[in-house]
């Protein structure tokens, strides 16, 4: 390139040839590669790599989205810890801990189909998927009847239920736990488990469209990486609750005892 | 002295991304990073002449000390809207969303952002999160300015918080996705040959907002997500009635809006690197040292949101290092200014009208961020905290910088967006009306800041009157500047001469194409062999004067032709 | 002081000079500096104009001695702004000692203020030349913020916190009181004005509006119709309860092993919510009171305590209310931004 001229940059041979030709010859060269190559890419690698940076990115500002709120509950525990420990012994200790369990596995499921669309193992990949989902949807409906137990119980705080005001005399109190402070407690569990709930129903809703897609075949060895990044999404979301079930469910039980 | 030696005829592409498809539809279903570029430039115009009126009201208002025109409740609602109109919905989006989704791959030789639908779809996201904040207004407004600070937003009865809550929540997502979209595009997508220190700094900007996007936009979605939830329950983290922390909420929106202030800045910064360097044909003075500026003015920004909190009841200690790292902060924008002035040293300065812009941004963002000295002083932002002192301090950064470079830029590229140039006479009397108005608008509110005039005053004691009357009278100034690009840009789409390639000679790769670019940018995949701004060869580099004792000696010695 | 420079407004405290003058070094840098820039520009860009429409100037290489320079040398100079302006801000938060106590309480929109001598005031503040006055802070809705800008003087006043600032006034006459943080309609509306006197003239004021309560012994009154005398003594010497007299100031050492300061904040919190923090040694048998007193008679339940001081304690420690009134190195350590909120 004369780099003194700063004219437009001409292809080779294009002498007679209009733009739309041009372009449509350069579609033309693309669909050398995979058919699932979209037409900015210039090849699968590049858009693998994409994809994968991709979510990486989208996971830091899942992280600082969480921050946030990891944020609140650390300066509130450290402020009220009797509270927060009185309250936590009274969410559902058996329930928290199958959940937990459900999603561990799904995550395994996940990975095996993962692994199933690296090796091409079609039927592999559509059965891990629907596992994967049905695991997903076993940790909803759990979560379902923990808030309907806490509704039951009146730990819903403030006036989102105006007939069910929050009422802690269920609580069994530690020394110096003040009740009144109890509500924040509950509070930030709803506010947090809500919002992991809320990413699992995306989550659920991501693998169904892919499983659909992986049963019309989409999915092989050259071309995985939707399979590849809802993974990475869904793990991260099981990562989440992982944190959140230590926090919310066991810190402060030894002072139940 | 070297000249431009040749410029081919440009071959008028039949098809561009303009003409390529018809129709609404082909617009609103459009995966054209150019067309969601002018689908963002649409709105953020609207939003920002919504937001003008606003300040209009404003003004208007603050012509008599009484506070007559208005109730105080309007006017409360006046300011709120101001702020949340032109914070979130042109300031934040403005540059980045609209030139740089135009700009962006066109300058790494890409054919698109990496995801081009991810891309439509932020900016729906953007035109739900503004349609729901419009409904909030027409439903009866919110009254507890921009910052929502609890506890009054959380029980202010007269106000639809949750919606316009909502409604920002929303749109930053839009800011998410834009900012992840830009960093897997430089990441991935730079043509062959473009090397990270090949970028033009444009992009460098645009990489370092969107670091800040993506990691500061979901720590203040999240806060305001939790101050509607906490006025819904009317419980929460926030309202010391239930054991919460109202200071809480400051930290947590201020890790993020103080960084917000770099994006809106950062994008203007790196379309004043282009202006500077490419209107006085000249490499820019000290390409690393700008770039990097950039970097670090994004991860020191993270740093100094205390800043905003000096009188609220933070620790003196916390109050001091917030300080410090305020003035630390200072630094890499007092290079990048330093170096700018070094780039005009022995250029070819044109006084087309994005240098006009250019050249004012770098004089009022001198002011804007000195007096952002101020408020990092301790002793002084106790005095001035709160007061017109800020309110002129954030105008000077953001109207003096932003908006200006934002016009510097949109006319800089206006030939490369729409084809055709726009009137190059009124192009300049605009620049000159916007700096005159501008300065007469906002130079009187330091003065009256100093002498202790809190902002968000519908009414305040007649000794200030004589600033606000300047300062309404210098806003009608700036208003009318500012709508005679708005009539002319509009006007030239259809009856502005045509424009060449490449009208102002320049080597950046967005000029190496039609005008309008073709839908995939490029006719081939460009390689890039040259250095960013590299206007003549390396070779021919000339050391600077004062210190040429180190290299070239030679060299920089030898006769320039045509040197006066 | 500058009165005969235009745009400066009234000077009338001690530490107003001082600001003053950090701020004209303020502004000198930042006129030189705007000059500097400005002038550079205004040459480059004349003398190195376009002259010929296809010139292309030679490239100039960079130099990171330069840019060393340029970065350095606005570094010093930040530096010497941030430590002139830390050493004024410590002075301005530096709770002083002899100080009289006025209680300031914001409200939607009014400011409602009392002398420790028991004089109420709305909106208006007497107080005399030459004497160090302390105000102690709190709202009893949403944030406010006093705001003196004759004494260079503000504070956020946060509802359920108390802050305090302190000034001296140095020159009679009368100033405004603003509201700075908004707070709702009448936002502008809530302010007010302080009135500087001289001594004597502040005197005469006093004893003419004699005839209120002063806080303290409203506040006693409060403290035997609550019923804190039985287990706190009736001059707060205790009993079922932890002593009280002397106790602002005072290191509180609680039952989880923790240690504190004594502050208005924890009077607050032990009084609304006793089982919060247990003093080492006592049963959680105090019942709350929250809802039972207002933010005014917390202030003169306080006043009260303050008052059974004992004439031996350790004079050193004020009390340190909130973060903007603890500066003082080594004794209560100032909270970090969000520690002792409640």
């Amino acid at each position: 390139m004369n780099r003194k001229k700063f004219e437009e940059t001409k292809p080779e041979a294009e002498e007679g040839n209009t733009l739309a030709e041009s372009i449509a010859m350069d579609q033309h060269d693309s669909t050398h590669g995979h058919p699932a190559l979209q037409h900015h890419f210039e090849n699968m690698e590049q858009q693998r790599e994409a994809g994968t940076i991709g979510i990486w990115v989208f996971l830091v500002t899942e992280i600082m989205f969480f921050g946030g709120m990891f944020f609140a509950y650390t300066l509130y525990r450290s402020q009220y810890p009797m509270e927060f420990a009185s309250a936590s012994n009274h969410l559902d200790l058996t329930m928290g801990t199958i959940n937990t369990a459900v999603l561990i596995l799904s995550s395994f499921t996940m990975a095996l189909g993962v692994y199933s669309a690296q090796v091409g193992k079609q039927r592999n990949l559509v059965i891990s998927l629907a596992l994967t989902i049905f695991l997903g949807l076993v940790f909803l409906g759990i979560k379902a009847v923990e808030y309907h137990e806490k509704y039951v119980d009146h730990l819903i705080p403030g006036r989102l239920f105006p007939g069910n005001p929050f009422d802690p005399s269920g609580i069994h109190p530690l020394p110096g736990a003040n009740p009144q402070k109890m509500e924040m407690f509950y509070w930030i569990y709803f506010a947090m488990t809500g919002m992991h709930a809320i990413h699992m129903i995306i989550g659920v809703g991501l693998l169904s469209v892919i499983m659909y897609f992986a049963a019309r075949g989409r999915y092989g060895p050259e071309y995985h990486s939707p399979v590849e990044v809802s993974g990475l999404y869904w793990h991260f979301v099981d990562i989440i609750w992982i944190f959140l079930f230590p926090l919310l469910y066991l810190l402060g039980r030894h002072f139940q005892h | 002295m070297r000249a431009i030696e040749t410029f081919q005829a440009p071959a008028p592409a039949k098809l561009n991304y303009l003409n390529a498809e018809y129709g609404i539809k082909s617009w609103l279903l459009t995966k054209d990073h150019k067309r969601i570029g002018l689908l963002y430039l649409g709105s953020v115009t609207f939003f920002f002449f919504l937001g003008g009126v606003y300040a209009m009201l404003i003004r208007l208002e603050l012509l008599t000390p009484q506070g007559d025109l208005l109730s105080s409740t309007t006017y409360n609602k006046v300011f709120t809207q101001h702020g949340i109109m032109m914070i979130f919905f042109f300031l934040i989006p403005a540059i980045p969303a609209s030139l740089g989704n135009f700009l962006v791959p066109m300058m790494i030789g890409a054919k698109d952002l990496a995801f081009p639908r991810i891309n439509l779809l932020s900016w729906y996201i953007f035109i739900v999160g503004g349609l729901i904040t419009i409904y909030a207004l027409l439903a009866g407004g919110v009254d507890t300015g921009w910052t929502f600070y609890p506890p009054y937003s959380t029980t202010s009865s007269n106000s639809y918080v949750v919606a316009t809550g909502v409604g920002i929540f929303i749109s930053g997502f839009s800011s998410i996705l834009t900012g992840l979209n830009f960093i897997v595009t430089v990441h991935t997508m730079r043509a062959p040959g473009m090397t990270w220190f090949r970028l033009p700094l444009f992009i460098w900007s645009h990489y370092a907002t969107a670091l800040i996007m993506i990691l500061g936009t979901p720590v203040v979605a999240i806060t305001i997500l939790l101050l509607a939830f906490e006025r819904l329950t009317n419980v929460g983290i926030f309202n010391p009635a239930t054991g919460g922390d109202p200071v809480l909420f400051q930290h947590l929106f201020w890790f993020y809006s103080h960084p917000a202030v770099y994006i809106m800045i950062l994008p203007g910064m790196g379309i004043i690197s282009e202006l500077i360097a490419n209107f006085s044909r000249k490499n820019i003075f000290g390409y690393s040292f700008v770039a990097f500026s950039s970097l670090a003015i994004a991860v020191f920004g993270f740093l100094v949101w205390g800043h905003h909190m000096f009188v609220s009841g933070q620790s003196v200690y916390a109050g001091m290092v917030f300080s410090f790292l305020s003035f630390a902060v200072a630094i890499p924008s007092a290079v990048k200014v330093f170096n700018w002035t070094a780039t005009l040293y022995k250029g070819s300065i044109s006084y087309d009208t994005p240098m006009l812009y250019a050249l004012g941004f770098i004089g009022l963002f001198t002011i804007g961020g000195m007096t952002g000295l101020f408020l990092a002083t301790l002793a002084v932002d106790v005095h001035v905290h709160d007061t017109y002192f800020i309110v002129a301090h954030f105008h000077y950064i953001m109207v003096g910088g932003t908006l200006l470079a934002y016009l510097g830029g949109l006319h800089y590229w206006w030939p490369k967006i729409s084809g055709r140039m726009y009137p190059e006479g009124w192009g300049r009397f605009s620049a000159l009306v916007v700096f005159v108005g501008f300065n007469l608008t906002f130079l009187p509110q330091f003065v009256a800041g100093y002498l202790g005039m809190p902002r968000r005053y519908h009414a305040y004691p007649p000794e200030f009157q004589v600033f606000n009357v300047l300062s309404s009278a210098g806003a009608s100034i700036l208003g009318f500047g500012l709508l005679i690009p708005l009539i002319y840009l509009v006007w030239s789409m259809r009856y502005g001469r045509r424009a060449e390639p490449n009208p102002w000679h320049l080597p950046g790769l967005e000029w190496r194409t039609p005008s309008p670019p073709p839908t995939e940018n490029f006719l081939a995949t460009p390689i890039v062999t040259w250095e960013a701004y590299e206007f003549a060869p390396p070779e021919e580099t000339e050391v600077v004067g004062v210190l040429r004792s180190d290299k070239n000696l030679e060299d920089a010695d030898r006769p320039i032709d045509g040197e006066p | 002081m500058q009165s005969w420079l235009p745009f400066m407004p009234e000077s009338a405290s001690t530490i107003a000079p001082k600001v003053d003058a950090l701020y004209f070094y303020l502004s000198g840098v930042t006129l030189f500096f705007t000059f500097l820039i400005a002038g550079v520009l205004t040459f480059f860009v004349i003398k190195y104009r376009r002259r010929t429409p296809f010139e292309i100037p030679r490239p100039v290489a960079g130099s990171h001695k330069l840019e060393t320079i340029w970065s350095v040398i606005p570094f010093l100079i930040a530096m010497s702004i941030f430590a002139w302006g830390a050493q004024v801000y410590f002075e301005q938060v530096r709770p002083a000692a002899n100080t009289n106590e006025i209680y300031v309480v914001g409200k939607q929109w009014m400011w409602k203020l009392q002398h420790s001598t028991g004089q109420r005031e709305i909106n208006e503040l007497h107080v005399p030349v030459g004497r160090k006055i302390k105000l102690i802070m709190t709202s009893e809705d949403v944030i406010h913020s006093f705001y003196v800008p004759a004494f260079r003087i503000k504070s956020d006043v946060l509802p359920g916190r108390y802050l305090s600032i302190w000034f001296e006034a140095t020159k009679p006459g009368t100033y405004h009181l603003f509201c700075a943080e908004y707070c709702g309609m009448n936002h502008s509306g809530m302010i007010g004005s302080v009135i500087v006197m001289e001594p004597t003239e502040f005197d005469n004021w006093l004893s003419g509006n004699a005839n209120q309560q002063a806080p303290a012994v409203a506040g006693q009154q409060l403290y035997e119709s609550l019923g804190c005398v039985s287990c706190h003594g009736a001059k707060g010497e205790g009993g079922r309860g932890p002593a009280l007299a002397g106790l602002f100031g005072r290191t509180v050492f609680l039952n989880n092993g923790q240690t504190l300061v004594a502050d208005e904040s924890y009077v607050r919190e032990s009084i609304e919510n006793p089982q919060a923090k247990l003093v080492n040694g006592f049963g959680p048998i105090m019942p709350t009171f929250q809802g039972q007193v207002t933010p005014d008679q917390l202030i003169q339940i306080m006043a009260f305590i303050k008052s059974l001081q004992t004439p031996n304690a350790q004079p050193t420690a004020p009390a340190a209310p909130g973060a903007t009134g603890s500066a003082v190195p080594g004794t209560n350590s100032a909270p970090s931004p969000t520690q002792n909120i409640r």
